[in-house]
């Protein structure tokens, strides 16, 4: 067993994810079987690899990146706010930040 | 069969333009259909007629004015559920999504739109595009067409559904891992994923960044090329949306594929695949050599190691992604007694089991001690992976492969363990990691009843030549083997 109910706590707690006593012990198994699977990878010399982190070639992406920097008139802001839970215009609400 | 199963992109026009029938009338029949069929098959999460009819009532306009008509005028398509669509809720399959209705359009909506498609409705997937059979959705599994006690595949099982039971002419889906492939081989429809970078992803709710894409299901090729043509090409508002010509696809689909040179991996031949699949798949390369193609074995090495790093890759960037469903600006809120609190109840309460798991392991893998045994180490067999095709492509033209190594499966059987659902994806996620083009095209039935994909690569921007061969083995009656 190489995750621990520890690291999924810790997890969850990265992820701002509220879970039950059985989900813990779910995903503690799950990963463990995932992670190991993955540790498949180790079976592969990757020293002199660089890692890809980019999909289009150099050349495609070049073109791609950058527009000319247009002003573009949007009006979205009304109906964006309509649908969010907690509305206060133009601000969205939310419970307190700072404790005092 | 019934009629309107039979509709096609051409025929679609053609009646309309002879004035056989008016756009309204059509999409009122595709209403019926839908109002019939989907009680059973929970194809469709969401219908518009308000803007569909608005839409005919246009194309109708321009038949009585005797202007000419778009490519897609008066063609019913049906949209997956994680692209944006202004006014209609869009859920991604996701509690947390449940009243969401976006402020705009996505591109490749717009597009449709533009071309003259009646947008029908919303379809249904599995929760924010992840899973293989469509039973991560919040509402409900989707049933396959061609038989009901099993699934339609995933993540696009609602889009693949929809057009194979002819509840729409054409539909977009969208492709991380094989998500638009794997649910057109088990519904047994063309279904298509275009290189990254070919359609704009504006609109798109995102699942992983570096991956995600978005293409066409129709009932025959070449309608999936007509509906890649109307989506493909630059956005601004997508900067990996590139450039690149898009070429003629329906011409280029028509050329002899006498002389091409097709690539059969051995590496994807192996242990695992359904005897039946294997058995469709070999004759489809069959009919290949038939026609003049030349088949040459090539190697993929690093084949073995794409689930394990497409389920790195993938779940980092989830967990990245999904960190924006925090109850503030849309979608659901459940309250704590803090920001915090609010936060974790709200993803807690939001999230299906699916989706939770892979925020867990991306947030694993990205996380401090653990960034470079996992996350690094994925995208440097991501390289290597991209490596084999790039090396394949130099010696052939396109890659041949089964799309999925089983036909549909039953309802519930691979719910259970999440390692063995991910094994469904080992065919299509390759592809994913490379940025490549790749279609699946009907190859036979097992048993004379279970649709097989035949998948074919072709190397990035290589869309015509993928559709050109896939075209070839329709028109040799592929789908009849």
């Amino acid at each position: 067993m190489k995750i621990s109910r520890e690291d999924v706590l810790r997890v969850a707690e990265l992820a701002y994810l509220e879970l039950s006593e059985a989900e813990l012990e779910t995903y503690r198994a799950q990963l463990d079987s995932i992670l190991e699977y993955a540790g498949k990878l180790n079976e592969l010399d990757t020293t002199n690899v660089e890692p890809m982190a980019q999909v289009l070639s150099t050349d495609q992406a070049a073109d791609a990146t950058l527009r000319e920097d247009i002003v573009v008139r949007s009006s979205v802001a009304k109906d964006v706010l309509a649908h969010a839970p907690d509305p206060e215009p133009p601000y969205f609400r939310v419970p307190k930040v700072i404790e005092r | 069969m019934s009629d309107s199963a039979r509709w096609t992109i051409n025929s679609v026009r053609e009646a309309i333009g002879a004035k056989k029938i008016s756009a309204r009338e059509l999409t009122a029949e595709f209403y019926k259909k839908i109002e019939a069929r989907n009680p059973e098959l929970n194809a469709f999460l969401a219908l518009c007629p308000e803007r569909a009819y608005a839409q005919a009532d246009r194309v109708d306009a321009l038949v009585a004015a005797g202007m000419p008509l778009p490519p897609l005028a008066g063609v019913p398509v049906a949209i997956k559920d994680v692209l944006s669509t202004r006014g209609v809720t869009t859920t991604c399959g996701s509690k947390i999504l449940q009243n969401y209705v976006p402020a705009y359009d996505a591109t490749a909506v717009e597009r449709l739109e533009a071309a003259g498609a009646v947008l029908l409705g919303k379809t249904n997937c599995d929760e924010f595009a992840m899973g293989s059979s469509n039973e991560n959705s919040a509402y409900g599994p989707v049933r396959n067409p061609a038989a009901t006690d099993r699934v339609p595949g995933g993540s696009s099982g609602g889009s693949a559904a929809a057009v194979a039971a002819g509840l729409a002419v054409a539909a977009l889906g969208t492709d991380t891992g094989g998500s638009i492939r794997q649910p057109g081989a088990l519904c047994g429809i063309p279904a298509m994923m275009g290189s990254y970078g070919r359609v704009s992803r504006y609109g798109l709710i995102a699942f992983a960044s570096s991956l995600d894409r978005i293409g066409p299901f129709a009932t025959n090729v070449g309608d999936v090329a007509t509906v890649l043509q109307v989506i493909a090409g630059r956005d601004l508002r997508d900067s990996t949306s590139t450039t690149t010509a898009v070429p003629n696809y329906r011409v280029e689909i028509e050329k002899s594929v006498k002389g091409l040179r097709l690539g059969i991996p051995k590496d994807y031949f192996g242990a695992g695949m359904d005897d039946g699949v294997r058995q469709k798949i070999e004759a489809g390369i069959e009919i290949y050599r038939k026609l003049g193609c030349e088949l040459v074995e090539v190697r993929m090495p690093h084949t073995d190691y794409a689930i394990a790093t497409y389920y790195i890759i993938a779940t980092a960037e989830a967990s990245s992604n999904l960190a924006r469903y925090d109850g503030v600006r849309y979608g659901l809120r459940v309250d704590g007694n803090s920001l915090i609190g609010m936060y974790r109840r709200t993803r807690g309460a939001g999230f299906g089991p699916e989706v939770k798991r892979r925020i867990m392991l991306g947030t694993y893998v990205l996380s401090a001690g653990y960034y470079d045994a996992y996350y690094l180490k994925g995208q440097k067999v991501r390289a290597l992976i991209a490596q084999d095709f790039r090396e394949a492509f130099s010696k052939v033209d396109a890659i041949v492969t089964p799309t999925s190594p089983v036909p549909a499966f039953k309802l519930g059987e691979r719910t259970a363990d999440p390692l063995q659902m991910y094994l469904a994806d080992i065919y299509t996620v390759t592809g994913s990691l490379a940025g490549v083009p790749g279609i699946s095209v009907p190859c036979g039935k097992v048993g004379g009843k279970l649709p097989v994909g035949l998948q074919l690569f072709g190397p990035a921007f290589g869309e015509a030549r993928v559709l050109q061969l896939a075209h070839a083995l329709e028109q040799a009656g592929g789908a009849s083997l």
